[in-house]
């Protein structure tokens, strides 16, 4: 759990330190990744925890999801539609049920460590 | 265990990415938000109290001033007839210039936002009072007539401006909201009539509910122009000369 804080912290202090900004028309892309790399960050301890983590499998998600959700609230501006809350609904869902599955693989573990001290 | 090492980096590098999203996104929203500071705002309405209460004292001022000249007019038009022909002069010039109240038959239009039910979809603006269609009426009141108009209280002179300032008009630097009473001084038929022409003023506003009401008077009463009046710019050229 270490390594995603550690992770995290680096990148709030560099980007803090550093000029980025976005222009208000991306703000809502940049939002939609940031829901991209949350699932992803997500996707991954869950990968990690079930002992079936696959750095290609980890990366290209990261990668599509990002995109496609850019796509989506592309079209959808280009379109009319919000179509971008199909992806904040997706990655919504996704965030809490892997959520749900590492809670539940962690308290495992702890109960299993207990018993057998 | 390298395998694993390897797959925390990866998710290091991840979440190192969504760090700095989160503060690129954070600062641009929170440069994009209004951020000014209460402090700010308070400084701002006291200077904005004490400049308003300046100008309320020195609009009194005027009031008093302008009173104390038509005293001295009345005085100076008893020493001669020639006087007294020139205060009657200097009366038609203001009248005609919007400096004095008045009074005399004529219309009284009443202009509000629209109450119709709005389809969702439709532009919201269409069914608000824009200067534009107060300009309109206006417009088509002087056209038919109309000897002197005032809006919510405003005289109408030669140099009102008639201006949307965010949800309010703005006519002689005063900001008036809906609902919108203008009085015209005029012949009332003309003037009603005017309005009400097919295809007119009217009933174009009529299309999307704007509420309209038009009412003759026999005695209406048209305020003066209480403004400053100053040309700065403007230089008079005297007849004859080139």
């Amino acid at each position: 759990m270490l390594y995603v804080l550690i992770g995290l912290l680096l990148g709030l202090l560099i980007g803090f330190y550093s000029p980025i900004t976005v222009p208000t028309i991306y703000a809502p892309y940049v939002s939609i990744s940031i829901l991209a790399a949350l699932d992803s960050v997500f996707g991954g301890i869950k990968a990690l925890e079930e002992d079936s983590f696959d750095i290609n499998i980890f990366i290209t998600g990261f990668f599509s999801n990002a995109l496609m959700a850019g796509l989506l609230a592309y079209f959808g501006d280009r379109l009319g539609i919000q179509l971008y809350l199909a992806a904040i609904f997706a990655f919504g869902v996704r965030i809490f049920q892997n959520l749900a599955i590492i809670r539940r693989s962690i308290v495992k573990r702890l109960f299993l460590k207990n018993n057998k001290k | 265990m390298k395998e694993n090492t390897k797959a925390h980096f990866m998710i290091a590098i991840i979440s190192f990415l969504l760090g700095l999203m989160l503060v690129a996104q954070f600062r641009s929203v929170q440069t994009d938000g209004n951020v000014t500071s209460i402090q700010r705002a308070q400084e701002l309405s006291t200077q904005l109290k004490t400049v308003t209460e300046e100008r309320d004292m020195y609009k009194r001022e005027l009031v008093e001033l302008r009173n104390r000249i038509t005293e001295y007019e009345n005085a100076a038009s008893e020493i001669s007839s020639f006087t007294e022909a020139m205060k009657k002069e200097l009366e038609k010039v203001r009248m005609h210039a919007g400096l004095i109240a008045g009074t005399g038959q004529g219309v009284v239009i009443t202009l509000d936002d629209s109450i119709l039910p709005r389809q969702p979809g439709e532009d919201p603006n269409l069914f608000l009072i824009h200067d534009e269609d107060l300009l309109k009426v206006i417009n088509e009141l002087f056209a038919a007539g109309a000897e002197a108009v005032s809006v919510n209280g405003q005289r109408i002179i030669t140099t009102s401006e008639i201006r949307c300032v965010g949800p309010t008009i703005i006519i002689n630097s005063v900001k008036l909201a809906p609902p919108f009473v203008i009085h015209a001084v005029g012949d009332p038929e003309i003037l009603e009539t005017a309005l009400k022409m097919r295809g007119g003023v009217i009933e174009s506003l009529q299309v999307f509910g704007i509420q309209v009401s038009i009412k003759k008077q026999d005695k209406i009463e048209i305020p003066a122009y209480t403004g400053p009046i100053q040309f700065k710019y403007l230089k008079p050229v005297k007849a004859g000369e080139k």
